[in-house]
């Protein structure tokens, strides 16, 4: 698993990221009461939204970790987005996004890497 | 913004320590949150919720001529108002917009107490320097803090500390010693349920909230429950759902327009106001009940069922309590029936909603029994 400093994971297999918010993320996001992910077929670009997560308070984007194309976004969050809060880094994935070059993977930080960037914060 | 640094309440060291995330609200760094906002929205509505409502803005107006200088630029009856209640009301421009909305009380023989939101409270207590005249005098309460204690449990809490608090009803205004110190208390609040406001010296606050939070029915409470609760409840939030651009026509607060006041239409702003009481606004504050998908926030549109936009969001979000998004918003008043289908735009997605009546969860504020 890596890590992005907006507080995505990745996870490659083969040629396909599975990707999510962070427990970080998830524990400063508090309740989430709606996940709107992204369809497949969907091109997304690493940095830009490509799907949002909200709280009571407010709505917040995520961003795509990588570029690539969606092959499937997580259904189960229509009905069951406190899974983003029960089981951020598993159950509660995203997205799985197919990407042509997984070399764009080098870039993100594992998880020794992360945990010292969050100390920064 | 402003980059002025944040300003603190006397309980910003007791929210720290009680691990309460803090953010930046009108000015004063404020716990949004302690364990989490559906908990503590949730524990209001069934037990007791404890908020640090310190960053608003307390005052009294005294002297001979306080109430009718304080009813110039408020369309509330005040002069018939009893020593002993409170009335909520409007602070008005001169074109009849809402300056600031408001809660003044005769706690005392001894004027009006009042009290204002935190983002606005530099902007009233100027606009009173200004242009209170005669014996009136503005008096800024700025070395009290305020804690309201809202929910069906928040009267046997309180009960325990004082058995006098239980002899008041909703709206009711009293000065009295409460935990050995000199307090301003009101039945009221700002969540639907029923509970008190009361305003203690600030070097007594920390004491206070923590004897309160003493009793297992009472936990603290961030600013997101607040406006989650208040959302529910129908109540608008200023510089949200109504400004100085809104009428109180508009802002669906007609109940704050004294029926004497109307007759003798002698506020600040009555020309608008009178007109728009005749003739009817050209919007007007709705609730409504977004039926799919996300929910809809400030700024989200309103259309009508053909897509055609005819408004926009003033607040809104999820609704713990109904399990569905609700919202609240301006319309034109062709489409302010209850019942009306409409859809709001989410994103670039347009979703059905439907007018529905507030409050969208049932207030419960304690009324008296008539004698």
């Amino acid at each position: 698993m890596k890590f992005t400093k907006d507080h995505e994971w990745v996870r490659l297999e083969g040629d396909v990221v599975t990707v999510g918010i962070t427990s970080h993320a998830a524990e400063a996001l508090g309740d989430v009461v709606f996940v709107e992910v992204p369809e497949a077929g969907r091109q997304v670009v690493a940095g830009d939204s490509f799907a949002v997560v909200e709280s009571v308070k407010a709505a917040s984007d995520v961003y795509a970790p990588v570029t690539g194309e969606v092959v499937e976004g997580n259904g189960e969050l229509n009905g069951a987005p406190e899974t983003v809060n029960a089981d951020p880094q598993g159950a509660g994935w995203f997205a799985k996004i197919k990407v042509p070059d997984t070399a764009q993977l080098d870039g993100l930080m594992d998880q020794a890497a992360y945990d010292e960037y969050l100390k920064t914060l | 913004m402003s980059d002025e640094p944040l300003k603190t309440t006397p309980l910003n060291a007791n929210h720290r320590r009680r691990g309460a995330r803090m953010v930046g609200f009108g000015g004063y760094d404020m716990p949004v949150q302690y364990e989490g906002v559906l908990a503590e929205h949730r524990w209001t509505r069934e037990h007791a919720g404890l908020f640090d409502v310190s960053h608003m803005g307390q005052c009294k107006i005294t002297g001979a001529d306080a109430i009718a200088q304080f009813e110039r630029f408020v369309p509330g009856d005040y002069a018939i108002l009893k020593e002993g209640r409170q009335k909520y009301s409007l602070l008005l421009n001169e074109t009849g917009g809402i300056i600031d909305d408001l809660m003044a009380g005769k706690p005392d023989h001894d004027g009006l107490f009042v009290v204002v939101n935190a983002g606005n409270k530099d902007e009233d207590f100027a606009f009173w320097s200004a242009n209170l005249s005669g014996d009136a005098k503005l008096k800024i309460l700025d070395d009290r803090a305020l804690i309201a204690i809202q929910g069906p449990e928040a009267a046997e809490v309180m009960a325990a500390h004082e058995p006098l608090l239980a002899e008041m009803g909703f709206m009711d205004s009293a000065r009295l010693m409460l935990f050995g110190v000199d307090c301003y208390v009101s039945r009221s609040g700002y969540t639907g349920e029923d509970g008190y406001e009361i305003s203690v010296p600030a070097d007594q606050a920390d004491r206070i909230w923590d004897a309160i939070l003493e009793d297992a029915r009472v936990k603290p409470i961030g600013l997101g429950a607040r406006d989650s609760l208040r959302l529910e409840a129908g109540l608008p939030l200023h510089g949200h759902d109504i400004d100085p651009n809104t009428s109180p026509v508009e802002g669906a607060l007609t109940f704050a327009l004294s029926k004497s006041r109307k007759e003798r239409g002698d506020f600040n702003g009555a020309e608008r106001v009178l007109k728009e009481l005749a003739d009817g606004p050209s919007r007007v504050r709705v609730g409504l009940i977004v039926k799919e998908g996300a929910p809809a926030r400030e700024g989200a549109e309103i259309a009508d069922v053909d897509g055609n936009v005819i408004g926009k969001v003033t607040s809104g979000g999820p609704s713990p309590t109904l399990g569905r998004n609700i919202a609240m918003g301006y319309v034109p008043p062709v489409f302010s029936e209850l019942g009306t289908d409409l859809q709001v735009i989410v994103r670039g997605k347009a979703a059905p909603a439907e007018v529905v009546a507030m409050p969208f969860v049932a207030q419960r504020y304690y009324r008296k029994p008539k004698a």
